[in-house]
């Protein structure tokens, strides 16, 4: 952590939470019925829908995840951005205008419509538990991660407040304040993701990004069969070598350098010894020796070398960089003396293969048939994945007609489409910059926003809290939906008024919201955009089956939705969890995962699908 | 058990038309993507051969992918539309 807290960003961020919550406490006098709470009264306005769709799909893994990993990783992470919006072709093609018109408040609805089963319901209600924990858990840790560099926070300090604003937005007025907040955060990402996109753009591209970046020294070295046994500078002091990194010494300051042939270069690096210090670059962090990186080394500009190109078109800006080459920054760890070192060193990266798929996804030759089909299941799980995600499915009960739910749905696929294109400027921005933190690439839009001024930072980091405030309300609608309409009012048939509802789904959402806190405190440091992933795959495994078959099968029967569901479920986070990633994060060999798959989505959709049509097959007796 | 849509919604006479022209839609979409998929994961070098304004195929066919979205979604919704309004006003009167 690199940064300081900004006055200005913080009182940005209050007005933005004193705002929602008046407009909570407005919409929360007037929410009085289950169709208020649950469905905003269905009679939001198709035009505010779709960008309260953008508000809501358009969390912390696109904003913060996917700008990070174009930074880090070119157009691997751009990738992402295509897999999620292609996913909206399933949502408008297909499950619109039929969920619009099966479902009531929740996506259990939809799928229960035709058979009135308790299987369905109670295996519908968990998958949408799941699946919205699944996304809720990064979506808190993103929050607690966001609070601490911008406002000065520790963690739980962050997740508490976004955890305590939301169930206030979403216990006084349910799905109505939800939608205004996600509108309203919808359209501020839009504008001032626009707004950044045209700074970098108009800046274009220079050797040099800033007056105070720093340069990473390179010393020239006497190496014998790779091991360093002289520095020409007599300043630096040679302490030890670990394989191809060495520990010099200057003025009383220890860091670790990249060795070469013929010279080694400083890196930047992360030491935890034993006795609980972290040392960046060999200081405490409050000496500030930890750098912001990513630049341009060379520059092409129209067949040209320049070391700046001034202002450039969208075109041109994609271009230079494809055939320039950059600076790109790669992790190491080991073992030394007892201490834990992690270390990033910079890797001259050709435009070229930064803007083609490769760097992060093993795909080019020498990659195995395995690595492969991981991308495929992966590309596989982002098209199928956002039509099955129940937080996005609800808002189709908020507008009034089946039209209504159509042209929300390319408004939002305008909206979210266009927010996506700009993410590729914005990752590419941030690497070329010098403003990426290499222990957190989540944070490259909000400090590429810094680069430009802080008002513009303020504006977006500000923005970044409403994008956690916006999903998370979305999500705990849908959570509470799941328990207060599908598990109380149908599979367990307890007798409520229509206020009786809004009370359960209000107590509901308290509880979701409670338990998300404790998730976002407990699972601190994990990747963000894992977690999302492991929500896509297990939508997209356990309920999109379901729902495709529901529309076009004659033949399904409600056992075979739910064995569906159960399969699909089951067979996602099982193969999630017994993955090589996860394996790592046990603290086991990934080497020794019963299987290669990161992600399920090849296996698990297939066979949710089967288990749908042999079941229903075997039970069309008891149907008819 | 309560599960019927939240609003009133009139007869679609249209649904069974808006229903086979998404799929139609869909699958035209879902080869386009795979096609994309399929290259990136076999031929990842030939997304970097330069097709448009110096971009390469890579970005073009990502940016394609987003844009096509944007103008099937628009088709889409223009002949629905029609559809509809020929079919709920002149056989049922009624506005879906």
């Amino acid at each position: 952590m690199i940064y300081e807290a900004s006055w200005l960003a913080v009182g940005m961020f209050f007005t933005f939470v004193v705002f929602v919550l008046g407009l909570s406490f407005y919409f929360g006098k007037r929410t009085q019925s289950a169709k208020g709470y649950f469905a905003a009264g269905g009679n939001i306005h198709w035009g505010v829908n779709g960008i309260a769709f953008a508000g809501d799909y358009l969390s912390a893994a696109s904003f913060l995840g996917i700008c990070g990993m174009i930074a880090t990783a070119g157009y691997d992470g751009f990738l992402y951005s295509i897999g999620y919006l292609a996913g909206w072709i399933v949502a408008l093609f297909v499950v619109a205008e039929p969920l619009k018109r099966l479902g009531k408040y929740t996506f259990t609805d939809a799928l229960d419509a035709k058979f009135n089963d308790k299987g369905i319901q109670l295996m519908a209600a968990i998958s949408t538990l799941i699946v919205s924990m699944c996304y809720l858990i990064p979506q808190m840790v993103g929050a607690g991660a966001l609070v601490q560099p911008l406002l000065g926070l520790p963690h739980w300090a962050g997740v508490l407040m976004v955890g305590g604003i939301v169930i206030f937005i979403v216990a006084t007025a349910g799905m109505a304040s939800t939608t205004y907040v996600q509108f309203l955060k919808g359209a501020l990402l839009i504008v001032f993701s626009t707004v950044l996109t045209f700074n970098v753009v108009h800046k274009g591209i220079s050797l040099n990004p800033s007056e105070d970046y720093h340069r990473f020294t390179e010393l020239e070295a006497t190496v014998q069969s790779g091991e360093v046994v002289a520095i020409a500078d007599s300043t630096y002091q040679l302490k030890a070598q670990s394989n191809q990194y060495v520990l010099l010494e200057k003025g009383g300051i220890e860091n670790w350098w990249k060795v070469s042939d013929g010279y080694v270069t400083e890196t930047l690096s992360k030491v935890s010894t034993a006795d609980g210090q972290t040392l960046y670059n060999g200081a405490p962090r409050a000496d500030r020796r930890f750098y912001q990186v990513g630049h341009a080394v060379k520059i092409i500009k129209n067949g040209q070398e320049v070391s700046s190109t001034g202002p450039l078109s969208w075109n041109e800006y994609l271009s230079v960089i494809e055939n320039s080459e950059v600076l790109l920054y790669k992790k190491a760890g080991f073992q030394h003396a007892g201490n834990q070192v992690t270390l990033w060193y910079g890797k001259t990266t050709a435009g070229e293969r930064i803007m083609r798929p490769g760097l992060k996804f093993k795909l080019d030759e020498g990659s195995t048939f395995m690595q492969k089909l991981n991308f495929i299941s992966l590309m596989l799980a982002l098209f199928f994945g956002t039509a099955s995600l129940p937080h996005v499915l609800i808002r189709y009960y908020t507008v009034p007609s089946q039209k209504d739910a159509r042209k929300s749905t390319i408004v939002a696929i305008a909206a979210i489409g266009f927010f996506y294109i700009l993410t590729l400027f914005m990752g590419l921005g941030a690497m070329v910059n010098g403003v990426i933190d290499v222990e957190s690439s989540n944070m490259s839009a909000p400090l590429l926003a810094k680069y430009f001024g802080v008002g513009l930072f303020s504006i977006i980091s500000a923005i970044a809290f409403a994008t956690v405030l916006g999903t998370v309300s979305g999500l705990i609608v849908a959570a509470s939906g799941a328990v207060a309409h599908d598990l109380m009012d149908n599979f367990f048939g307890f007798k409520m008024t229509d206020k009786g509802k809004v009370k359960a789904g209000k107590i509901s959402a308290f509880v979701v919201g409670l338990i998300a806190i404790f998730l976002g405190m407990a699972f601190k440091g994990m990747n963000v955009s894992f977690l999302v992933g492991w929500a896509f795959a297990v939508a997209a495994s356990a309920n999109l089956p379901a729902i495709l078959m529901l529309l076009f099968w004659k033949k399904t029967t409600a056992r075979g939705i739910a064995a569906s569901i159960t399969v699909g479920m089951v067979a996602a986070l099982g193969i999630i969890l017994t993955s090589p990633t996860m394996f790592e994060r046990y603290g086991m060999d990934a080497a020794s995962a019963p299987h290669v798959l990161d992600n399920p989505g090849i296996i698990s959709i297939p066979l949710a699908f089967m288990t749908l049509i042999v079941v229903s097959l075997l039970t069309q007796k008891k149907a008819a | 058990m309560d599960h019927g849509p939240a609003a009133q919604l009139g007869q679609d006479n249209a649904a069974a038309f808006k229903s086979k022209l998404g799929l139609r839609l869909f699958f035209v979409y879902g080869l386009i993507y795979a096609a994309f998929v399929l290259i990136n994961t076999a031929k990842p070098q030939m997304m970097a051969g330069d097709v448009f304004l110096g971009l390469n195929l890579a970005v073009v066919f990502g940016f394609g992918l987003i844009v096509l979205a944007i103008v099937m979604g628009l088709i889409y919704n223009a002949v629905c539309t029609r559809k509809e309004n020929e079919l709920n006003r002149t056989e049922s009167g009624v506005e879906v």
